[in-house]
């Protein structure tokens, strides 16, 4: 019997995978379901076992199933490995995503699973702490904080209890490599979070999945009860999210995670010394935790020796919005930005010129094509005065409107802001109503107000054009400054970006009337 | 029309599980049973967690997901994040907007179908997405919105 492998992500779901698994199966094949490779343009996907190998054809719709199996299917592309989207890419996290049936204990440990696991296990906490230092991991969540600086404070702290909290509650809009990960590979994510838990003397761990991801909270209950004997006495459990952008915040999360409102928590202390219920507590990113069995079994060296300057290892590079060629792109940093849109990317899906990249999500900066030399590291994008977030791009065309990108940023703080600040809570608010009347007046020299407690005092039909631009900028600093975490503190990010690099944008039309005030 | 029994059946059969800091967990069992939580599970709900009204009110109103009245039978979820505006997203929710009969955000007056904003499914590299009744739906053009349309009022 022929046995062919068809993705259930929820990407390929999305574009139809299941009929087309169906309409395999009714031909007589076994149908073996895995994860995506992450190239959603041929998406659905299915590779043909055959004696020289898996033979990939891509799309396929339900009625290509007897072309696909005489080997003369257009959509033929060979060895999955082979094609352009591949060549390049370093795969340490997403080695097996695509390959394997996600929840096959065999698949995994066929595969090389669980060898990070055998070898931590082996090891002292401190011995696992170091590798993880040595590797040069940072917090792949946005931040970049290195991992093993963050166990070791929790493996510092004494306690009765320790926990291991992963953070999956991926809501940065361009990002999907958390889902793709839990979805295709969840025992990966589970052997992580058992060496964190083994190299910090932590029993328990949360796995906290936003609910908008319902295909990546069934495969993860699914396989945390399928291998609870491999990694007891460690025990996992999932929470699910109910919809708050801002409980992406670590504290926020932790406040969520024991039945509060996720609102946001002042640091210090940090949660590494009173975390989930008071009690010293590893917080990490899925793709940071994922990326620990690799460290453990291929070693710390082999993990640094690829990457750029001080951001070492991979990154899972997740490519969309308007773009021919999006999807996951796992490579060692120093990419750069250009190479990632045009070259891997193919441009826009439109077709029509590349306007504008935001990096990092909601809370990214919008960069020009003049700026694609950037290499993909943290350093680079914070001097750019961006950030890497989470490593999510979305490429927009030249039909964007940035002063309507910068409004939606400062809309979306607004609604998801968690109140318990005054910058992020307020100040996104007063932002939405800023960026209306910049729009709405016509640019003119600037009056004779001039100092910024004058133009704050000014009536609003009082100031000009340029005095608006300068009290949102102003504004802006008040919440990157004075918020209480990432939420508000990042909103000017987008915001400054898309003023400073398309200020024609922000033009506006004529000057409202004076009865319009 | 309230069913206090049920729900106060519901509640204790959670209970049983132990969960620490349970009160999610609770108001997605909750949902999932009875569609929505109901107003007058608070007093119920705060009994049995040893918690306030106002803490569990404070909670089930934070939280977007969380839904105190009764569901429209369909409820096609249309994500407004930046990859899907960068693809022509407000576009496709015009018309959506328009083939339903439905304002984003609300609930037609019959009942049928609710059209709900959500921000980022996920699938960002092939927008416009939604989730019609928990179902992923990908590339959305004039074409689908169509079918989203036909599919919602049977």
């Amino acid at each position: 019997m022929t046995r062919v492998f068809i993705s259930k992500d929820m990407a390929s779901l999305a574009l139809g995978a299941d009929a087309v698994a169906q309409a395999f199966a009714e031909a007589g094949c076994e149908v073996v379901r895995t994860g995506s490779y992450g190239l959603f343009a041929i998406e659905p996907l299915v590779e043909v076992e055959t004696d020289e190998g898996r033979v990939a054809y891509g799309p396929v719709g339900p009625d290509d199933v007897a072309a696909v199996l005489g080997g003369s299917h257009g959509a033929r592309i060979g060895a999955i490995g082979d094609h352009p989207f591949f060549a390049r890419q370093q795969r340490f996290t997403f080695a097996r995503c695509g390959v394997t049936d996600p929840l096959s204990l065999a698949d995994y440990t066929a595969h090389g699973g669980w060898k990070g696991l055998e070898a931590a296990i082996g090891l002292s906490p401190q011995d696992v702490v170091d590798a993880v230092k040595a590797s040069g991991l940072r917090g792949r969540g946005g931040a970049g904080f290195p991992t093993g600086i963050k166990w070791q404070t929790v493996l510092d702290t004494p306690a009765d209890e320790k926990f291991i909290v992963c953070n999956a509650d991926e809501g940065d809009s361009g990002t999907f490599a958390d889902r793709m990960l839990m979805e295709g590979d969840p025992y990966c994510l589970i052997e992580g979070m058992a060496i964190a838990g083994h190299a910090v003397g932590a029993g328990h761990g949360y796995i906290y999945i936003r609910s908008e991801y319902p295909f990546a909270i069934e495969a993860m209950r699914e396989a945390i009860a399928r291998s609870a004997g491999k990694i007891a006495p460690f025990t996992l459990e999932v929470r699910v999210g109910a919809g708050a952008y801002v409980c992406g915040e670590e504290t926020a999360l932790l406040d969520s995670i024991e039945g509060k409102r996720g609102q946001v928590r002042a640091k210090p202390p940090l949660p590494a010394i009173e975390g989930l219920w008071g009690k010293p507590t590893v917080i990490n990113n899925v793709l940071s935790l994922a990326a620990v069995p690799f460290i453990l079994a291929e070693g710390a060296q082999a993990y640094a020796d690829v990457g750029f300057g001080r951001s070492r290892g991979t990154m899972p590079i997740q490519i969309a919005g308007n773009v021919r060629n999006g999807g996951l792109y796992e490579v060692g940093f120093g990419v750069t930005l250009g190479e990632l849109v045009n070259e891997i990317g193919g441009g826009t899906a439109s077709g029509r010129p590349v306007r504008a990249v935001q990096v990092g999500g909601p809370l990214g900066a919008y960069f020009p094509p003049s700026m694609f030399h950037l290499p993909f590291d943290y350093e680079a994008f914070a001097q750019a005065g961006g950030l890497i977030g989470h490593a999510g791009i979305t490429v927009f065309d030249d039909s964007v409107d940035m002063a309507h990108m910068a409004r939606f940023a400062m809309e979306f703080c607004a609604v998801e802001s968690c109140g318990k600040c005054t910058p992020c809570r307020i100040g996104s608010t007063r932002g939405v109503e800023l960026i209306d009347r910049i729009v709405a007046k016509a640019p003119r020299a600037a009056g004779a107000l001039e100092t910024m407690p004058q133009i704050r005092n000014a009536s609003r039909s009082a100031r000009s054009h340029d005095q608006e631009v300068e009290l949102l900028r102003d504004l802006c600093d008040t919440m990157k400054h004075g918020s209480l975490c990432a939420l508000g503190g990042f909103t000017p990010y987008p915001v400054l970006s898309a003023l400073d690099h398309f200020p024609e944008d922000f033009g506006g039309g004529n000057a409202l009337p004076e009865a319009a005030e | 029309m309230t069913d206090i029994a049920g729900i106060q059946t519901a509640i204790d059969r959670f209970m049983q599980s132990d969960t620490r800091g349970a009160l999610l967990p609770l108001l997605h069992a909750l949902q999932e049973e009875f569609g929505h939580v109901d107003p007058a599970a608070v007093p119920p709900i705060a009994d049995a967690l040893n918690l306030s009204r106002a803490e569990v009110h404070g909670v089930i109103s934070f939280y977007h997901d969380f839904r105190t009245e009764a569901p429209a039978r369909h409820v096609v979820k249309l994500c407004r994040a930046e990859s899907c505006q960068s693809r022509g997203g407000a576009a496709i929710e015009a018309q959506l907007s328009h083939q339903l009969g439905v304002a984003m955000g609300h609930a037609r007056k019959d009942g049928q179908v609710a059209l709900e904003p959500v921000y980022c499914l996920g699938l960002c590299a092939i927008g416009p997405n939604a989730l019609v009744d928990d179902r992923p739906v990908a590339r959305i053009d004039s074409a689908r919105v169509v079918a989203i349309a036909s599919e919602v009022e049977a």
